[in-house]
């Protein structure tokens, strides 16, 4: 079974949400709509205090390039515009909205029947899914429309699903897949099209075997749709990993995937652009999975953008008594939250409570130089070589080796025997020399 | 016989001993002429008050002059025409006068600086909601989110200062997680401006008798933000603004600032601030008006 060369490790599943049917969440009374995700500049508003708006309504416009499109969620009135504390740890400007009723707007299909021809071209295929503010669902929200249009001179030649979901506990994706597999194989064919490829990759990781077995069966009535089990190993989800997986080719440092002909895009951001092609849907809803150990209703829920964390997690149950931490995201690339008062995003995956004694960190203790971070780097990197330059402020020398190809994938961390807090200096580092090289360019 | 053979060895003996010397004698001379003609080539000239001016200086190689440590300084003020831009913080306006006696310049005095935190956001004042678990480093944290408060703009308490100051000027206080600055060790050389992420670290003028007024909040947020967050953050009021005689104080930002060069320490703008943001430091306490003695009576 095929999987990437270079590091990984294995944290235990946990999957418990596992199975569990897609619910629907209640409407909450308001929402809080960031205009700001994790990448890329803000969107603009374009709605004012006292609006009216409706589901699937523009109120952000994108601001630049590597910027997306952000719709009301809900029908409602626009209360104010303000900052609000997300995901990022910081407050960033929002648009809030006081839910009233549930009136789409009328040019969305909100007929469950699956729509199967596309007809359009491949320049309008991509005008829409920019429209309807599509970004990465994996999390890093990196807009979906901008890696259909590869700079000049380069080809795809083979678009890739990842499906993978190689992160312990969540299961939104693995569920998306069991509920909607033809819409997500209507949706690669139109990325297809759009890329003017005659190949397609869909990865999923070996512990779906369900998910496998349903969309090999739906991908046989396809053309050039491949579907390729591979072995369970973090993070296989990275962008570049999943590529050596699949096609054994790597991505050279600091170059962008369609270099080596490959274009990525997650399995829920297809399902999100089958939505947008074929129903006129905008981005305004996403699954996410609530779950964790103790968790009294882990499962997957489909809730509306902007909808307060601690809303969705009241109906699934509230937070179980003595969690320590509550992760925004997968347990190892996720970011834990300073409180459950913080709207969905984009790419809010889930939410993992994780209990009291796993959740504390381990007193630190001094390298021994067993070089276990060195092995399980994916990008063949030297963390405790990066950490202990980042402590020591060598910006020249952590450029020099090669900081910012890391993917903050935590698997140094994670492996340390003497629980070294490798990723939060490496990602300190890498912060800086990116401000470093930032202005170096800009001059 | 035996003879002869003694003193056949003994001649190639010498001979191998006067060979080596020989040898040995002319390559050290041929080395010594080389290094001798080698150093008066390239002999480079350095001006003898560069270490005259380094001897003067406090030898703290702090950087704070901009240069790279002292002998950078020294060499720095030995180019130059003026003495006008360059002033070593540490050493102030007594060492710069020495200075401008070895090297026949004038120096010109400036007012004594002082590091000063612009943020007051105790335990007390600012309440903890949620605990930083990472690497206890203010620049670490800064990264990553906003702080354990709900202030994102004040101290994150964990001495990123304190690490930077080589001068044990600038300490943490346990108890309100707030650097406190010790005004005799201050230099001013700002090691610990440029070490605060959220830039809270101002260089202000020490002022007659350590006397300042500043305002002690960073706090950009708008005025029921900050109020809720922190009970000594600035909210923006203008207050200050209107009663400020010198026209000393901006407001910008939801945010006052006192510009220490036209402040001519009144103490109005304190008494106004609804929410204590101005701080006054190093001044006699207040005398109590009669009427207020009387009450409290």
């Amino acid at each position: 079974m095929k999987t990437f060369r270079i590091g990984g490790i294995h944290p235990a599943e946990n999957k418990f949400a596992a199975g569990k049917k897609i619910i629907t969440a209640a409407l909450p009374g308001q929402v809080v709509i960031p205009l700001a995700h994790y990448i890329g500049t803000p969107a603009d508003p374009v709605v004012k205090r006292g609006d009216i708006v409706k589901v699937g309504q523009i109120i952000g416009q994108a601001s630049g390039f590597i910027s997306a499109n952000v719709h009301s969620s809900v029908s409602g009135k626009v209360v104010k515009l303000d900052v609000q504390l997300d995901a990022s740890g910081y407050k960033r400007p929002a648009v809030f909205i006081e839910v009233d009723g549930d009136e789409w707007l009328e040019t969305i299909d909100r007929n469950p029947e699956i729509k199967r021809e596309c007809t359009l071209s491949k320049q309008e295929i991509i005008e829409k899914i920019k429209a309807a503010g599509i970004v990465g669902l994996g999390g890093a929200t990196f807009p979906a429309h901008v890696k259909l249009m590869p700079p000049p001179g380069k080809k795809a030649e083979v678009l890739i699903i990842n499906a993978v979901e190689c992160e312990s506990y969540l299961t939104c994706d693995h569920q998306l897949m069991m509920e909607h597999g033809e819409e997500i194989l209507i949706g690669v064919t139109i990325l297809m099209k759009a890329l003017e490829v005659n190949r397609a990759i869909i990865g999923v990781e070996n512990n779906k075997k369900d998910a496998i077995q349903l969309l090999k069966k739906l991908a046989a009535d396809y053309k050039g749709i491949e579907v390729e089990a591979l072995k369970v190993r973090y993070p296989q989800g990275g962008e570049k990993q999943l590529i050596d997986a699949l096609i054994r080719r790597q991505v050279p440092s600091g170059r962008i995937p369609v270099e080596v002909g490959a274009v990525v895009q997650n399995v829920a951001t297809t399902y999100a652009i089958y939505e947008a092609v074929q129903k006129n849907k905008p981005m305004v809803e996403r699954v996410m999975t609530i779950t964790g150990k103790d968790a009294p209703n882990p499962g997957n829920y489909r809730v509306r953008l902007g909808t307060y964390l601690s809303n969705v997690v009241e109906e699934a149950g509230g937070v179980p008594e003595g969690t320590g931490k509550i992760v925004g995201g997968g347990p190892m690339m996720g970011r834990s939250l300073m409180n459950l008062n913080i709207p969905m995003a984009k790419g809010s995956s889930g939410v993992v409570f994780i209990r009291d004694a796993e959740a504390i960190r381990k007193p630190v203790q001094n390298c021994i130089r067993c070089t276990k971070c060195v092995t399980v780097c994916p990008m063949g990197l030297e963390p405790y070589l990066l950490m202990a330059q980042s402590e020591r402020n060598m910006w020249t020398e952590m450029e020099a080796n090669r900081t910012m190809d890391c993917l903050e994938c935590g698997s140094c961390s994670y492996t340390c025997p003497s629980n070294r807090p490798l990723l939060d200096y490496i990602r300190f580092g890498k912060s800086t020399v990116g401000g470093i090289i930032r202005s170096r360019t800009a001059k | 016989m035996l003879t002869d053979l003694i003193l056949s060895f003994f001649i190639t003996t010498m001979n191998v001993v006067l060979i080596s010397l020989i040898t040995l004698g002319v390559i050290g001379a041929v080395a010594a002429i080389i290094l001798f003609v080698v150093a008066k080539k390239f002999h480079v000239f350095e001006d003898p008050r560069i270490d005259e001016v380094e001897a003067a200086l406090p030898a703290a190689n702090c950087g704070g002059c901009g240069f790279p440590g002292c002998r950078g300084f020294a060499d720095a003020c030995v180019k130059s025409d003026e003495l006008g831009d360059l002033f070593c913080p540490v050493g102030g306006n007594d060492t710069m006068a020495k200075v401008a006696a070895i090297l026949g310049k004038t120096a010109v005095a400036q007012a004594p600086k002082v590091a000063v935190v612009r943020c007051d956001g105790t335990c007390e004042h600012r309440p903890r909601y949620n605990e930083y678990d990472g690497v206890k480093h203010c620049f670490i944290a800064h990264n990553l989110y906003s702080g354990e408060t709900n202030c994102s703009w004040g101290c994150l308490g964990f001495g990123d200062c304190e690490l930077s100051c080589e001068f044990d000027a600038i300490k943490v206080n346990p108890v309100t997680m707030i650097p406190e600055v010790d005004d005799d060790k201050c230099t001013a050389c700002g090691a610990c401006v440029r070490a605060c992420p959220k830039l809270l670290i101002e260089l202000r003028k020490k002022g007659p008798k350590g006397r300042r007024i500043y305002v002690g909040c960073r706090n950009e947020d708008k005025g029921h933000i900050t109020k809720k967050a922190c009970d000594v953050g600035c909210i923006g009021c203008a207050k200050c603004f209107k009663v400020c005689p010198h026209e000393a104080i901006t407001v910008g930002n939801n945010l006052a600032f006192i510009n220490d060069e036209a402040c001519k320490l009144c103490r109005k703008c304190v008494e106004v601030c609804p929410t204590n943001a101005i701080k006054e430091i190093n001044f006699p306490p207040r005398k109590v008006k009669e009427e207020e003695a009387v009450a409290a009576e």
